[in-house]
């Protein structure tokens, strides 16, 4: 009966005794986090793609909750009503942001740049760009090889199979520019999404005097700079005999699209004008 | 018996299918493409311009920084256009392009076939001479040859080395060069040794090529007891600089150091050959053994090529492309790069044509790795090829810098073992330039 009392006693001031030590030793190294992380969190989408420039979402509430103005942080995933609710629960303001899209600016399809080698390597495009300028006549376009698909954690951007470019999924992108940093070549760019997500782009980022860019792909931007000069909003500017269209200018007039010679300069989205075919003849139409 | 490296290394079939034939001259082009970027380092600036009349030999572009090397003329003609024009992997390189008219060399060349053994020159005289004509290492890398010569301060050379290992298969450029013209290359590694103000040389040659070895033996032994020869067992990649160093003097090039820092200067074959015409002839370098070769052949070639000459022409001269070739490599099978262009012309440190059948070059399908380690034993760095290919695809660049990635040699011997195809190489060299980038931007202490 003894040993039966003896051993409870002694296990329960045992058990006091270390509760104790446990409660001031919590207390001595007691980390203070602001409870309101936690509920910033919640607000987020937890896609942890690291689109707002963060290591996570939760790096993201962290700097949410430090930050004493929301309007430099962002995060493209959850969008503005995201955000609208993260101010919300901090009881700030934040301004509504532009939605932004991926977009592909190279249009070197198999029939627009015909390909002058065989790459018959790792498929990676990294690989690729480390190794050589590219298996086409252009050094500049998409090496076809898909590590924007690869890196695309929303299943937004594709590989066509026919056309070897990638196609951006408009619904499912979030703009999280995983996409263009996996691009060796830096053909990939967040646009604005534009006014009824209509949007206008030139489709190439060759840099080559117009020759040159012309006989590598028949949809290349040549820089002949017709599209700057009709241009009545000072949206376009050339260099390094490209173009460039500032998607804060823009106000959608398509003019430029209609002056291109080479129909490099793309619309998207907007309610069919012309036949495509009509303007841009395809190679094997010499 | 042969001296090795320790670790690693493979036994590929040597395939020197070329070795019998003797050194052609190419014939004469008809518009010779000049590459302003012919070496390692900063590209030389054009010292031409449209029309000028140009002979052989002649300077047509000045080195522009500490790294860079002087380009002469190869052939005689006039200047038709000074362009950017791609280079073998695509890249646009400033050109020189030439129409060539007739041969016209510098008169001050010599052109005479007799053998000039007595050095003039003193050490600085001949660094001088050398970096006026424009000489680069030509065993691949293309670093100019003055730079190497001239040690930075507080360092000095203990040996010369000269590289005569040429371990790649199908290649025998070097070996050529061996065979013919074995007391100009010793001269030439007696005014490297006078440049360098070294005692000792020592020659490694693969002992697959015993007619070399012997001929050098025989000629050394009688006029020049201060250059050994070493027979060097024939293995994979003992032509690699460390290797060599390792093989010979038993020294260990530190990581991401140069040969310099364990007292060795490595000089290939072919810039011996170079810098003895250069000195003694008075010859810039414009010219190079080029073996072109291939099992889809029926005629192997050893030339001795002027730069500029585009590999179409290449292709002509041996009487077209063979039917079943489906790529050509600049260099060897191991360590070459695959021409991607045929308009690409010819540079100082090209040293072969390699033809392959698409038998030779396919890829196997990319299976799951099997844990067997055979890169692990092939590699001759000591690196865990395996590791640093999985980490490599997780992007996990710290960890690759742990495990020394930027010691990668890029021989390929991993691949060549790996049963499951794994692209073991494209993987390690993407995150090892990644690597080499990262150290090299960090504020140096």
């Amino acid at each position: 009966m003894n040993t039966i009392i003896f051993t409870i006693v002694s296990l329960s001031v045992l058990g006091l005794v270390l509760s104790l030590i446990l409660y001031l030793v919590s207390q001595k190294f007691k980390v203070v986090e602001d409870p309101r992380i936690d509920g910033v969190q919640e607000l987020l989408p937890a896609a942890n793609c690291g689109g707002c420039g963060y290591a996570g979402c939760r790096a993201f509430a962290e700097a949410c909750v430090k930050a004493e103005d929301l309007d430099k942080m962002y995060c493209p995933v959850g969008g503005n009503s995201v955000m609208q609710n993260v101010a919300g629960y901090l009881g700030v303001k934040v301004a509504e942001k532009t939605p932004q899209i991926a977009v592909v600016r190279c249009n070197g399809t198999c029939d627009n740049r015909p390909k002058t080698s065989n790459y018959d390597g790792y498929s990676s495009c990294a690989v690729m760009a480390n190794l050589f300028a590219g298996d086409t006549d252009c050094r500049y376009g998409c090496l076809s090889q898909g590590d924007c698909e690869l890196s695309c954690k929303f299943d937004a951007i594709k590989m066509d199979p026919l056309t070897g470019l990638p196609e951006v999924d408009e619904e499912k992108c979030t703009a999280c520019g995983a996409c263009v940093k996996a691009c060796p070549k830096m053909i990939i760019e967040l646009r604005n999404k534009g006014l009824k997500n209509r949007r206008i782009f030139v489709s190439c980022i060759n840099k080559d005097k117009g020759g040159v860019a012309k006989k590598a792909c028949v949809v290349a931007c040549i820089g002949c700079t017709k599209c700057q000069k009709i241009c009545p909003y000072d949206a376009i500017t050339m260099s390094n005999n490209l173009a460039y269209i500032d998607y804060n200018k823009c106000k959608l007039c398509r003019k430029c699209v209609i002056e291109c010679p080479t129909r490099a300069i793309w619309e998207v989205n907007f309610p069919v004008r012309l036949p495509r075919v009509e303007k841009a003849p395809i190679i094997d139409q010499k | 018996m042969s001296k090795t490296f320790s670790l690693g290394g493979i036994h590929p079939h040597d395939n020197k299918i070329s070795a019998a034939a003797s050194i052609e001259n190419f014939p004469l082009v008809d518009t010779a493409y000049i590459s302003m970027s012919q070496h390692l380092g900063a590209p030389a600036e054009p010292v031409v311009a449209k029309g000028d009349i140009v002979k052989v030999g002649q300077l047509i572009a000045k080195s522009s920084g500490f790294i860079s090397a002087n380009i002469h003329s190869s052939v005689s003609g006039v200047v038709s256009s000074v362009e950017l024009l791609p280079d073998l992997s695509g890249t646009m390189v400033q050109h020189v392009v030439i129409k060539v008219d007739g041969d016209v060399w510098m008169e001050n060349i010599d052109r005479s076939e007799e053998i000039v053994g007595e050095i003039k020159l003193s050490g600085p005289e001949i660094i001088a001479k050398i970096a006026e004509c424009g000489i680069v290492g030509l065993g691949g890398a293309a670093f100019p040859t003055n730079i190497k010569l001239s040690p930075p301060p507080g360092k000095k050379a203990e040996y010369l080395i000269i590289n005569g290992a040429e371990c790649e298969p199908y290649l025998t450029s070097d070996y050529r060069i061996m065979v013919e013209s074995p007391e100009q290359i010793l001269i030439g590694t007696k005014i490297m040794m006078r440049a360098l103000n070294v005692k000792n040389a020592y020659f490694g040659v693969e002992d697959n090529k015993p007619k070399a070895i012997k001929l050098l033996k025989k000629i050394a032994g009688k006029n020049y007891p201060e250059i050994k020869i070493v027979p060097l067992t024939k293995r994979y990649p003992q032509g690699g600089e460390k290797q060599m160093i390792e093989a010979i003097t038993g020294r260990q090039v530190p990581s991401m150091g140069l040969p310099i820092d364990v007292g060795v200067v490595v000089q290939n074959v072919g810039t011996a050959l170079a810098v003895y015409e250069a000195v003694q002839k008075n010859k810039p370098l414009f010219d190079g053994i080029v073996t072109i070769t291939g099992n889809c052949m029926t005629e192997q070639r050893n030339f001795r090529l002027r730069v500029g000459t585009t590999f179409d022409t290449m292709m002509y001269a041996i009487g077209g492309l063979p039917k079943d070739a489906v790529k050509l490599i600049s260099g060897g099978p191991m360590m070459g790069k695959a021409v991607c262009r045929m308009d690409a012309a010819s540079v100082k440190s090209t040293s072969a044509l390699l033809l392959l059948t698409e038998a030779e070059t396919k890829r196997g399908v990319e299976s799951n790795c099997i844990r067997c380690a055979k890169c692990v034993d092939a590699c001759p760095m000591g690196l865990e090829p395996y590791l640093l290919n999985r980490l490599s695809r997780a992007d996990r660049i710290e960890d690759l810098e742990e495990h020394m990635v930027h010691d990668c040699i890029e021989c390929g011997c991993c691949l060549y073992t790996c049963p499951s195809n794994i692209p073991l190489l494209d993987t390690i060299r993407l995150s090892k330039a990644q690597v080499i980038k990262i150290i090299r931007s960090r504020p140096k202490k």
